[in-house]
């Protein structure tokens, strides 16, 4: 799933008392190091928001706008990987697993689908997930690095925690449908599909590999859905909480 | 001669699932299990773990009740290990599957490489000598498991031969539809790259073989003690001298050479794969010796050779 709404993925938990404990523990830094990551990733995605808009306003179409953005999203989408590295290094406390899955998943969508497949470029499904992955990573990055800084303005918090309801669905359905679109010229080109005979003595199909993936959705996104869902109860309710004690 | 008290707790809701009056103070943890069976037949004594703490470890079948840290009220706590089935149960379903498997490609059986297919047979010598050392492989297998291997634990858990058997099985079918594949490529040079693998094949399974009959005989017929294995006269056992776990070393060189043989990518993979999941053994093996026996020669690595 490539929304990486998921809790994970970034640079900070939820809970403040949980950020507060693992600031003391975690060096300086690693946390100056992390603030800056997340500040240069929040920079990168609002440069991305206003290119789009801009091109949108300027053109009155979204025809080619994945070609004149693509540069920079596949900078700050690729830069992501790092936050693999935070989770394996030990300075962001979540799985990697969990990070590894969210973030490859990103990186398929960029690399091996929009960047490869050329003719499915300016389909309205890509500048669906691209609106919703902009959105997201804004509020996402801006609120591990404003918790990083120990200033969390509640509309940020509150964001991150609503926003997902209606974006997480649209992205995966933007993904969707555009690893759809994409399968008919998968079957004809035969991209990244090895066919035998050939000295490995292997073959690999993307064209199925694809479906395989388009029907993992199925029981990956609910998983993900509620447990972001129960997440959002959980820090909301609590925030009042933390808030009467400040 | 003062008897004891026994009773068994669950271990995780502290219910009272017996109590045992009367048990004879070199009774041992089996015999105990014994007696619990008879009130509660559900829980075979396989089925069983008995601990002095809830949370602490498995007594052992052989400790001997007057031994423990106990009091002539003796408390331990149960756990279900939930239904148990016999290793060599395991390893046959394990190992007959990749046996017919393998076999079911390699005679082209409909409905797998197209009906032109059906039956036919490989115009390269190669694949029909991968069929041979494959099934060589798991014959032995088979009859080790029936004739040589002495199996300390009898039993291990059911839902472990689903596990099992999807790894092994499917490993052997995605290996098989290639190798016996219409299409499949010989090895790039030639009888030359045949022959080298054949010779590491049949060294490792040598190797292999020479190993399991060292541990059988380390360990005798019906006894459970542990021993330190050491090179035997058989001079593949002298690779005892490096690693603990030759075993394993010599496996994973039986799949390297039949991937160099076939020189198909599954098959490199379930090496690889393997040779991962024989490590993490090795490890843990490697680590119990050193635990248990404290003269345990230091220049031993688990699997291989001064690396790992």
């Amino acid at each position: 799933m490539a929304s990486s709404e998921e809790d994970g993925a970034g640079g900070g938990g939820s809970l403040e008392e949980k950020e507060k404990g693992r600031k003391r523990r975690l060096g300086a830094l690693a946390t100056a190091w992390l603030i800056g990551y997340n500040i240069a990733m929040t920079a990168g995605w609002l440069v991305l928001a206003i290119a789009m808009a801009r091109f949108y306003m300027q053109k009155g179409t979204y025809k080619g706008l994945y070609k004149t953005i693509q540069k920079t999203l596949k900078f700050f989408q690729t830069f992501a990987v790092l936050e693999v590295v935070h989770c394996a290094v030990g300075i962001v406390h979540t799985s990697v697993l969990v990070t590894g899955v969210q973030v490859s998943s990103r990186i398929f969508m960029v690399w091996f689908i929009t960047h490869s497949i050329k003719q499915i470029q300016n389909e309205e499904s890509v500048i669906l997930f691209l609106v919703v992955w902009t959105v997201t990573e804004i509020t996402r990055y801006s609120f591990y690095t404003f918790n990083l800084l120990n200033h969390l303005p509640y509309f940020i918090k509150w964001a991150r925690y609503n926003f997902f309801i209606i974006l997480y669905p649209a992205g995966v359905a933007g993904e969707l449908l555009t690893i759809y679109a994409a399968l008919p010229y998968v079957k004809k080109t035969g991209i990244f599909s090895l066919r035998l005979p050939n000295k490995y003595n292997v073959s690999f199909d993307y064209y199925y590999f694809l479906i395989i993936v388009m029907a993992s959705y199925i029981p990956l996104f609910p998983q993900l859905y509620f447990h972001m869902l129960w997440q959002r109860r959980k820090v909301l309710h609590g925030e009042v909480i933390v808030e009467k004690d400040d | 001669m003062k008897h004891y008290e026994v009773e068994i707790l669950d271990a995780k809701t502290r219910d009272k699932l017996c109590f045992l009056d009367k048990v004879e103070p070199n009774a041992t943890i089996a015999e105990i299990k014994n007696l619990f069976t008879k009130s509660h037949p559900q829980w075979y004594p396989a089925r069983q773990s008995l601990r002095l703490d809830p949370k602490g470890k498995s007594l052992k079948d052989e400790d001997v009740l007057q031994n423990l840290p106990v009091g002539t009220t003796a408390t331990l706590y149960f756990r279900d290990l939930g239904a148990q089935i016999s290793w060599v149960t395991v390893f046959l379903t394990e190992y007959a599957g990749p046996l017919l498997i393998y076999l079911l490609f390699y005679f082209r059986v409909p409905f797998i490489y197209g009906p032109k297919y059906d039956f036919t047979s490989s115009k390269h010598s190669v694949v029909h000598l991968a069929c041979i050392c494959h099934s060589f492989h798991y014959i032995k297998r088979l009859l080790e498991t029936l004739f040589v291997h002495r199996f300390s634990h009898g039993t291990m858990p059911l839902r472990n031969i689903f596990k099992n058997c999807t790894y092994y099985w499917g490993f052997a079918a995605w290996m098989a539809y290639y190798i016996n594949h219409p299409l499949y490529t010989p090895p790039t040079y030639g009888d030359k790259q045949v022959k080298l693998a054949l010779i590491i094949f049949l060294f490792c399974q040598l190797g292999n073989f020479s190993i399991h009959i060292a541990l059988r005989n380390l360990r005798p017929a019906g006894s459970k003690t542990r021993k330190i294995p050491y090179p035997t006269k058989n001079p593949f056992t002298w690779l005892f001298l490096l690693v603990s776990c030759p075993n394993y070393t010599y496996e994973l060189g039986s799949w390297i050479g039949f991937a160099i043989m076939t020189q198909c990518l599954p098959v490199a993979l379930f090496s690889l794969v393997g040779f991962i999941q024989m490590t993490i053994w090795a490890k843990g093996k490697h680590r119990s010796y050193l635990k248990e026996f404290r003269d345990y020669p230091p220049l031993r690595s688990p699997i291989i050779p001064f690396l790992l």
